[in-house]
């Protein structure tokens, strides 16, 4: 064959696949709105799910879903920011450090189904905290915390290395750098990631079967005191996310529709995913105008 | 001061967890072993499971079989995919067709597992059940279910690889009258394959761990598969199906516990192939 004539078939062959791919998502995303979109009303985000009948809502797991991303957040973000820190301007080059980035990396490619059996066993039976929205929160931060690490340290190794030199040439502490030169140049890329791997932690499942537990109690939304237990607030119940509660219907669902109510589910649980994208990009231009009074290129 | 204590009391915190976590997951994994209830071999290579029988097996060979086989069978579909998009972005029209692919491949990664497996569920297992024998679910669904969830993975890092290639060894091959395709397969290709295999190793890394989307349309029948349109299982899916109704410490319990130390191991694996590939890429 003529070298011409193979290079023309390549190309077609590549830019079909590569157009295949862009028609799997767009026929992913198409599938999934038109399915689930007719299903979903104000009726089926805040009504709570029916075990036997049909006209079940997802209320109380979409409410889990966000309260739990909050929670494993508020653990997580602090966590991260300073281990991230840390290996991004403290860590010398060594052993330890060598050792600490194998367990950074060791850590985020876990399956999270090991991470939610350690969770189980640990969290749930050993500290005794049970199936709770807590257990829930520190077993997703096993799962997001290398992430985070690797997010901030990342975002601390692109500020320009003049920066960091004009605040020597200051007189600065290094920790007064960290905090009041390096940390708002990097703040919107962590902030970025945080968004995107919040969008992560909220379709998690696996993870949380065995630590939130798959069950809701009955909750009783004008009740705001965390200490009492149908109270939504409290950390120490059961909760059932949004994906867990889609796992369930499609493999033990009983409820006639169940069908419809899996695909109203994924539909919120995908349109959700796409508002953490298009906040993150939005939040993070928007910062980074706020704090540099730039505009950044991209 | 306080500050510096703080991060080091992070990074502590990493190593603690993965240390108990290794720990706890070996000392469950490990106890049928140690108490001579299941021997190694007999969960390693028995071919069957049967735990609830008059005289209990603990073969785990159908699960890990199951495991490897969607694994390489979604790392076999999705990996020319996905070498193909990253050409399409960095050789043939770098311009739009980043601006393209980019998005496409961000909204991929960031779909969740069930929802991948409800569509595989809903569309993929009607469709093999209509155009080939047997009941749809099985081995072929599960492998294509991941094939679409790894397809980001790879392609990113194949991307970056190809993006971060040396703009002049490019150039001279042109230079010399080769084609494009003579370009990629003989100069690009090769000399990227160390860290596209990365990113192939990685997507791998996540098929070998994905639970429920697999655990929805594999049909988890506990037999070593003999067709690709049989039902199976992995060792995810039965952990997912059977760990909530075990109790803790018995045997059943612990050969699942066994099955998530066969997880972490592998995880290990592929952490080290990854290791090894960067470090020949770097040369």
């Amino acid at each position: 064959m003529k070298p011409k004539t193979a290079d023309k078939i390549a190309t077609t062959f590549i830019v079909f696949f590569a157009l295949l791919i862009v028609a799997i998502l767009i026929g992913l995303l198409g599938y999934i709105l038109v399915r689930g979109l007719n299903h979903i009303s104000w009726d089926f985000l805040t009504s709570a799910p029916q075990k036997i009948r049909a006209g079940g809502g997802v209320g109380p797991q979409l409410f889990n879903s966000l309260y739990l991303l909050v929670l494993t957040l508020l653990i997580t973000v602090p966590l991260g920011l300073g281990a991230g820190i840390f290996m991004a301007e403290y860590a010398r080059p060594g052993k330890l450090t060598n050792f600490i980035r194998l367990i950074v990396e060791v850590l985020s490619s876990f399956p999270s189904i090991v991470v939610g059996l350690f969770g189980l066993l640990l969290i749930v039976n050993y500290f005794d905290l049970g199936f709770s929205l807590i257990s829930g929160a520190i077993a997703l931060t096993f799962f997001n915390l290398p992430l985070m690490v690797r997010i901030t340290e990342q975002a601390f190794r692109t500020v320009p290395k003049a920066q960091k030199e004009a605040g020597f040439a200051l007189g600065l502490s290094k920790w007064k750098i960290v905090t009041s030169v390096l940390f708002p140049v990097a703040l919107p890329t962590i902030i970025t990631g945080t968004i995107l791997s919040a969008g992560r932690v909220f379709g998690e499942a696996a993870a949380l079967m065995f630590t939130a537990g798959m069950s809701s109690p009955r909750l009783n939304f004008s009740d705001w005191n965390p200490l009492h237990s149908n109270s939504p607030l409290n950390p120490f119940r059961p909760a059932e996310t949004l994906a867990v509660h889609i796992w369930k219907i499609n493999s033990e669902g009983l409820a006639p529709d169940a069908i419809q109510i899996a695909a109203g589910a994924s539909a919120v649980l995908v349109i959700t995913v796409l508002l953490f994208n298009l906040l993150a990009r939005f939040f993070g231009r928007y910062i980074y105008r706020k704090l540099t009074a730039s505009k950044r290129v991209n | 001061m306080v500050g510096r204590i703080y991060m080091s009391f992070c990074v502590l915190l990493l190593i603690v967890i993965i240390v108990s976590m290794v720990y706890f997951v070996a000392s469950k994994g490990l106890a049928n072993f140690i108490s001579g209830r299941v021997s190694l071999t007999d969960f390693l290579f028995g071919t069957k499971w049967a735990p609830e029988a008059a005289t209990p097996s603990f073969g785990a060979l159908p699960f890990i079989s199951g495991s490897f086989l969607v694994t390489l069978l979604a790392a076999l579909i999705a990996s020319p995919l996905s070498i193909c998009a990253a050409l399409f972005m960095t050789e043939i029209v770098p311009g739009w067709g980043k601006k393209l692919l980019q998005p496409v491949i961000e909204l991929l990664s960031g779909i969740p597992s069930v929802v991948y497996g409800f569509v595989g569920l809903s569309v993929i297992v009607p469709f093999l059940r209509d155009t080939f024998p047997g009941q749809g679910i099985g081995v072929a669904a599960g492998a294509l279910v991941l094939s679409v969830m790894i397809l980001p993975t790879i392609t990113s890092v194949a991307a970056d690889a190809l993006s971060s290639l040396p703009q002049n060894l490019k150039e001279s091959s042109f230079a010399l009258g080769a084609t494009r395709w003579q370009t990629i397969s003989r100069v690009i290709l090769p000399t990227t394959m160390p860290a596209i295999m990365t990113g192939v190793v990685l997507g791998m890394a996540r098929a070998f761990g994905e639970a429920l989307a697999v655990q929805m349309v594999i049909g988890n029948a506990p037999f070593v598969p003999r067709s690709l349109f049989e039902s199976a299982s992995t060792l995810t899916s039965v952990i997912t199906l059977s760990m909530g109704n075990t109790t803790m410490g018995s045997t059943l319990n612990n050969a699942l516990w066994s099955m998530a130390l066969v997880l972490m191991l592998m995880t290990f694996v592929f952490v080290l192939l990854v290791r090894m590939l960067e470090r020949r890429n770097k040369i």
